[in-house]
């Protein structure tokens, strides 16, 4: 981060009070030295900010490594469905086990700390983030074919994943993870060229910031209508459209993007610096450290390449609903910080003589909380469960993403009407969950499991 | 290996009692509920049926199946006669809660003694139908404070005092009373009694009239001096208070996701039937497009199918609990808590949606709503399971958080 490395240290406090000087730090970032430079793509001035807008700011999408298919293999590697199972069991493999543990330490050491910081700057720390990539949270859903760890479908581990990351932040979760949207995405519908142009990357040392780009500024956004189009032009596609809460949006050096062709919605990649591809800031409610942008898309040029899945709509309802599925995950991992948080609060602070904990209004507000929460967890389990073992699970999603939207959001609440006044101030971190937690009723796209 | 369907193994039985809820429950459903006190004959040749079932290993629609199996343990995980038991009764309520309550030797007193009988007592009470008597006129959650005393003489035990809501207790062929062996020594002076039915002093009083599952009798007793032998006295005589109320109150961990599972057969029904209605005036469930797009009846059976799941899930979590071994008190009341009040909501909700169609006497959606109510009151009410996981969360005793 531009602060942390001296420059521009003093900018960064002042910049906190608005959301003018907030896109200014993001295009700052972008143009600045520590990521051009690093990536060695430093461009002519036409990719910092040339235009400052009522939204904070506007720039050209980050620029682009070239992203070029080295070693084309003769067929797409995919990691075949778990395979149906035997018993009804809830206990996670000793895979699983070790890998959630390990995000579950990483959480509370590198996210928690770090996440009131980066939910005022809208932007996550730039270490944390290669610390996440150093933790490999994205290769294993990556074949080993292709650089990765994975050896089969693993929406069960990704849940577990992201439910743990989010119990550390749900918005520095969503930052860390946004990447592994993309190659989850390249993994699941990629064809062979397309796998051997961008998934290196996604397995390298150095994980370009990517996005999965569905959800639109409009009230009653529907994935399945979209206004964002795409229409043939020379072999090739075009598009026109603004998708918005775009995760690390001004970084993001790769796009997976949902449009309307011939009526129905496919999934395009769109790299940032294609001509017609514009970034502006778009901080909401929460999931600030996110670096929420919107992506316009004004007569945006594709190759014939550039289509995802083959345009076929269970490629495009699988997205939807794998990606509304990590939504889940993340509640359920926000709404266990919520409960362990206001546990040892409403032991220890004192009201009419005796614990808050003591009263039944109280103490029962605590039992809902947890009772919500291991309904959403197990809803959300069984989708991802049936998702890696190839069985039908929409309906799963639906009924999880529901559980999860509305308890969710109604522990969010809970979080901080049981503090009280010290709820509503940022001394706690019950506000920002409440903030974080409206998001998972609202988002489409942005993570995959 | 994380999975939460059921296995292929129990396809057999829950196909079982869903035939046995679809051709012998559901015809009979209204009729029992409009002829309170009449004894569902039917129940006979059915019970029969389950017996052979029981014995001959594929239990799962019982209540005895509640009993924790001491197996060493391999570290293999089981799904066993806890989840069998679960799954047989959630597809006999989507039949009929009442009639499932009426089936002999099915009663919560044959959960009972399966959970706390040694296995003398096990076999002395095999094949007898026996109901639960806890609650009397001056005590319903609060168990211990219970004044049906229970003192030794001789070979025998001496009970008195009055017990109501008797689940089965006309019909059933034995009571499991709770009786206090010393009223000053509270939790742990409480035991649980088999009292056969024709044992002198041992006074039916009345038959209750309720709002639901009026298949099912409800009893008020009269115990005056009733001798009881003591071999009858479930578990240890031993008045234990480092375990206190453990015996007794260990019948609950079996037993609410029993009760768990009879709200999730309910209210699969009423979904179910809802969802047919609906789908005939035109409206359907797309799981894909965003409920705030689809008509308000549709986005109103998203919402109550999506508590319906989580309820579900959790009455599964505590039975694989109990099948391996997992002390599962807190998952218990979670699954008896979010199940019992899920079950009302719906109900209440799909007899609005269906209009005067959900509330007339032409389909059973009305009478759902009435059966589902009792599913959030006995085996421990709502505010009682709030109570056991607020404790448990916060780490706060029965005289602190009271």
């Amino acid at each position: 981060m531009a602060d942390r490395n001296g420059h521009g240290g003093r900018r960064a406090r002042w910049l906190r009070r608005d959301v003018m000087g907030i896109g200014l730090a993001l295009v700052n970032r972008v143009g600045g030295a520590s990521v051009l430079d690093r990536l060695g793509l430093r461009k002519p001035a036409e990719r910092v900010a040339f235009e400052a807008t009522r939204a904070g700011f506007r720039t050209l999408g980050a620029a682009t490594r070239s992203f070029r298919a080295v070693r084309q293999r003769g067929e797409p590697a995919r990691l075949p469905s778990a395979g149906e199972r035997g018993l009804f069991d809830l206990t996670p493999t000793d895979e699983q086990r070790l890998i959630r543990d390990t995000v579950v330490e990483f959480a509370a050491e590198q996210l928690r700390p770090a996440a009131a910081d980066a939910d005022t700057r809208c932007a996550p720390p730039a270490e944390l983030l290669g610390r996440a990539a150093e933790l490999g949270v994205g290769l294993v859903g990556v074949p080993e074919a292709l650089g990765g760890a994975g050896d089969e479908r693993s929406a069960m581990t990704n849940v577990l994943v992201a439910e743990a990351m989010a119990h550390g932040d749900m918005g520095l979760a969503v930052a860390c993870l946004a990447p592994t949207a993309v190659s989850t995405a390249l993994v699941l519908w990629g064809d062979e060229r397309q796998q051997a142009t961008y998934l290196p990357a996604f397995v390298g040392d150095d994980v370009p910031a990517a996005a999965l780009a569905l959800v639109e500024p409009r009230p009653l956004f529907d994935p399945f209508a979209l206004r964002t189009k795409a229409r043939r032009a020379g072999g090739g596609y075009v598009l026109d459209g603004v998708k918005s809460l775009v995760p690390r949006a001004a970084q993001a050096e790769l796009f997976v993007v949902a449009a309307e062709l011939d009526g129905a919605p496919v999934l395009f990649l769109v790299e940032s610096d294609t001509a017609g591809v514009t970034i502006e800031a778009d901080p909401a409610m929460g999931l600030r450290a996110a670096g929420m942008g919107r992506l316009v898309l004004d007569g945006v040029s594709l190759p014939p390449g550039a289509m995802l899945g083959g345009g076929t709509s269970d490629v495009y309802a699988d997205c939807v609903r794998l990606s509304r599925l990590g939504w889940c995950a993340l509640a359920v991992g926000t709404a266990q910080a919520v409960l362990d948080y206001v546990i040892p609060y409403v032991n220890g602070r004192e009201a009419f003589g005796e614990p808050l904990s003591h009263r039944q209004g109280v103490a029962f507000r605590v039992a809902d909380i947890a009772i919500e929460l291991e309904g959403m967890r197990l809803a959300s389990y069984r989708a991802a469960s049936r998702a890696e073992q190839g069985l039908p699970f929409a309906r799963e999603v639906a009924l999880a993403r529901r559980l999860c939207a509305d308890r969710g959001m109604a522990i969010g609440s809970d979080g901080v009407q049981l503090l009280g006044g010290h709820g509503f101030v940022k001394e706690h971190p019950v506000e920002r969950w409440y903030r974080d937690l409206r998001a998972v009723g609202v988002m489409e796209g942005v993570v995959l499991v | 290996m994380i999975n939460l369907e059921v296995p292929r193994k129990f396809s057999a039985l829950v196909n079982q009692a869903r035939q046995v809820a679809t051709e012998i429950f559901r015809p009979h459903s209204r009729r029992y509920d409009r002829e309170e006190h009449s004894y569902p004959t039917e129940l006979d040749m059915l019970a029969a049926v389950l017996d052979g079932m029981n014995a001959s290993g594929e239990s799962g629609a019982g209540a005895t199946g509640v009993r924790r199996e001491r197996s060493a343990g391999n570290g293999e995980v089981r799904n066993g006669n806890n989840l069998a038991t679960v799954l047989g009764t959630i597809e006999l309520c989507w039949g009929d809660v009442g009639l499932l309550l009426a089936l002999p030797r099915q009663g919560l007193g044959n959960a009972a003694i399966a959970s706390v009988a040694n296995d003398e007592q096990l076999e002395r009470f095999r094949g007898r139908w026996a109901a639960m008597a806890i609650t009397e006129p001056d005590c319903g959650s609060d168990s211990a404070a219970i004044r049906t005393t229970a003192v030794l003489d001789g070979d025998h035990y001496v009970l008195n005092g009055e017990k109501i809501f008797v689940t089965s207790g006309e019909r059933a062929d034995a009571v499991v009373v709770w009786a206090t062996l010393d009223r000053r020594r509270g939790r742990a002076a409480i035991k649980s009694f088999v009292v056969e039915k024709g044992t002198p002093g041992f006074e039916l009083v009345r038959l209750e009239h309720k709002l639901g599952i009026r298949a099912s009798d409800t009893a008020h007793f009269r115990l005056d001096n009733v001798r009881v032998p003591k071999e009858n006295l479930l578990g240890s005589p031993e008045i234990d208070v480092e375990r206190g109320f453990a015996g007794v109150m260990q019948t609950f961990d079996n037993t609410r996701p029993l009760v768990a599972a009879m709200a999730v057969g309910l209210a699969r029904a009423a979904l179910e039937e809802t969802r047919r209605l609906l789908a005939e005036a035109g409206v359907t469930v797309d799981y894909d497009r965003p409920a705030h797009i689809q008509p308000a009846a549709a986005a109103a059976l998203i919402a109550a199918e999506a508590d319906w799941e989580a309820a579900y899930l959790l009455t599964l979590q505590a039975a694989w609990m109990a099948d391996n071994h997992k002390p599962n008190s807190l998952q218990a009341s979670m699954a008896k808590a979010k199940a019992g009040r899920v079950a009302t909501e719906i109900t209440l909700r799909c007899v609005e949606l269906c209009g005067g169609l959900g509330y007339g006497e032409h389909t059973l959606l009305e009478k759902w709503a009435r059966d589902a109510k009792i599913l959030d009151i006995f085996e421990g009410t709502q505010q009682i399971q709030q109570l056991i996981v607020a404790r448990r969360l916060l780490g706060k005793s029965s005289q602190e958080l009271r």
